[in-house]
């Protein structure tokens, strides 16, 4: 099982770096050559509009959307979820996010850099204690669709859900240092 | 966990401070003295915008005493952009900082392009909700930033030169410093942390890791897209751009060419597409020409 991360900007080391820590082989993506080789993927957090243009330029829009459709298993964080949804709140006018996540997100929802926070998270199917949730500039998701599972919120939102083989997370489990739900993940789309 | 639990928000943190930083890796942060450059930074892909009122090959030019920007030209930048908003204030001037909070700045730059403040003392970062950035020429510099609470390290360059090389001296002597530590003997890791005047918790945290506990980016005289390359290369994790964006012939180009460059820095044929037809960079200048040398401020 080779285990793509989108490195066109962003946190993708991070998730790498978790990887590692499971035993899992990662690829950094930059190119379609690269997402060629890879069986499923991971969107870091970012810049989702500095990635939006990047996934342009770098001619992965096309495929991208086409791995997804055939049910490549994604797990998306922060600005990956964003890239991921069918609508963005408070992005800039040009910003096409790839529609493809059955939600509504708004971008810097709780505010600028000094209001980023953390706040312990319970999280459907994650024993062992509250998971460290990391919330940098972080969205937070509007509205999302009638085949959507919330499987964590905080405060009155939605943090976590899953739709068919993509998982989507408004917060950074990568840079907590808990494993918990990379394994989660991994086990439900049968990488180990 | 109870429902009170959840709504529990710490701000502030070691992690959603250093977390931001995370974020800008592998990005572009662009110098912008307006709205209209901001806007034209955004457009191009940049991961954050620095918002002051003159570049520093215009500080170079023209002289005296330079401070914080004011607050009406940054807050004029944070209403127009939707990518992070950064700010400098001065070496040691912890009232610049506290302004700069108050005004939700997202980054604050400790940097020596302003004038210093105080000849001895850095500011206490970790009294702030908001992260910094600092630039460092070497590793003990870079540790004693983060001793202090930076959360980003960036080399210093030479800024508003467009000449790279000064960049490239603080990437190699950091990351050349940090190779020797990770072979350095146990017993040899006090003497290290007495030559790098840098304590000794970090100078062994940075021995058993192999690099620093925060991002390291680069700074001071990228002016092209290969001059991206050739940092991110050399170890930089992300570049920050200063004149030679909005000094060069066509800045919205050179801006768009040296985000694709950062992103795709191991592939030299895409750096060459991105390199075709950009028009003139900003004029650069001998180091050895130099009458104030920015690199040298900071203790």
């Amino acid at each position: 099982m080779r285990a793509g991360v989108l490195a066109l900007q962003g946190a993708f080391r991070a998730h790498s770096e978790m990887l590692d820590a499971l035993g899992v082989e990662t690829v950094e993506v930059r190119t379609p050559e690269d997402l060629s080789g890879v069986e499923m993927l991971f969107f870091p957090g970012g810049e989702s509009t500095t990635m939006t243009k990047l996934v342009d330029s770098s001619g992965l829009r096309v495929p991208l959307g086409e791995r997804i459709v055939a049910g490549m298993a994604v797990f998306a964080t922060c600005a990956g979820l964003i890239l991921l949804a069918r609508e963005v709140l408070g992005g800039r006018a040009d910003q096409e996010p790839l529609a493809l996540l059955d939600v509504t997100v708004r971008r810097n929802a709780y505010g600028r850099q000094r209001e980023s926070f953390e706040a312990p998270l319970t999280i459907a199917g994650i024993s062992g204690g509250a998971f460290p949730g990391v919330f940098i500039r972080a969205p937070v998701l509007e509205e999302t669709g009638s085949a959507v599972d919330v499987l964590a919120t905080q405060g009155d939102h939605p943090v976590l859900v899953r739709s068919g083989a993509i998982w989507a997370a408004t917060f950074h489990p990568e840079l907590c240092g808990d494993l918990r739900l990379h394994q989660r993940f991994l086990d439900e789309v049968g990488g180990n | 966990m109870s429902e009170s639990g959840e709504t529990v928000r710490e701000t502030g943190t070691a992690r959603v401070k250093r977390g931001l930083a995370e974020m800008l890796r592998g990005g572009v942060i662009m110098d912008v003295v307006t709205p209209e450059q901001a806007k034209i930074a955004e457009d191009s892909g940049a991961v954050a915008v620095m918002a002051l009122e003159r570049v520093p090959a215009d500080i170079r030019r023209d002289g005296g005493v330079a401070r914080m920007s004011d607050p009406a030209m940054i807050e004029g930048i944070q209403a127009t952009v939707t990518i992070p908003v950064m700010a400098k204030c001065r070496i040691g001037h912890f009232a610049e900082a506290q302004v700069l909070e108050s005004l939700g700045v997202d980054y604050i730059d400790e940097s020596e392009v302003l004038t210093p403040a105080d000849e001895a003392n850095h500011v206490d970062k970790w009294a702030f909700t908001t992260p910094f950035v600092c630039g460092a020429t070497n590793l003990g510099e870079a540790l004693r930033r983060i001793s202090e609470g930076a959360c980003m390290i960036r080399s210093k360059g030479e800024a508003g030169t467009g000449n790279i090389v000064e960049a490239v001296r603080h990437l190699r002597t950091i990351l050349g410093e940090i190779r020797r530590l990770t072979v350095t003997d146990e017993a040899e890791l006090f003497a290290a942390a007495k030559d790098h005047r840098a304590p000794i918790e970090l100078v062994r945290e940075v021995a058993a890791l192999g690099e620093l506990p925060v991002p390291m980016f680069c700074a001071g005289g990228i002016a092209t897209p290969a001059d991206a390359s050739l940092v991110m290369q050399l170890g930089a994790q992300a570049v920050f751009v200063g004149s030679g964006i909005f000094k060069s012939a066509e800045p919205a180009m050179m801006a768009k060419a040296i985000v694709e460059a950062t992103t795709h820095y191991r592939d030299a044929s895409i750096v060459a597409k991105v390199s075709t037809n950009l028009g003139k960079a900003m004029p650069g200048e001998e180091i050895s020409t130099l009458d104030v040398k920015l690199a040298e401020r900071g203790w």
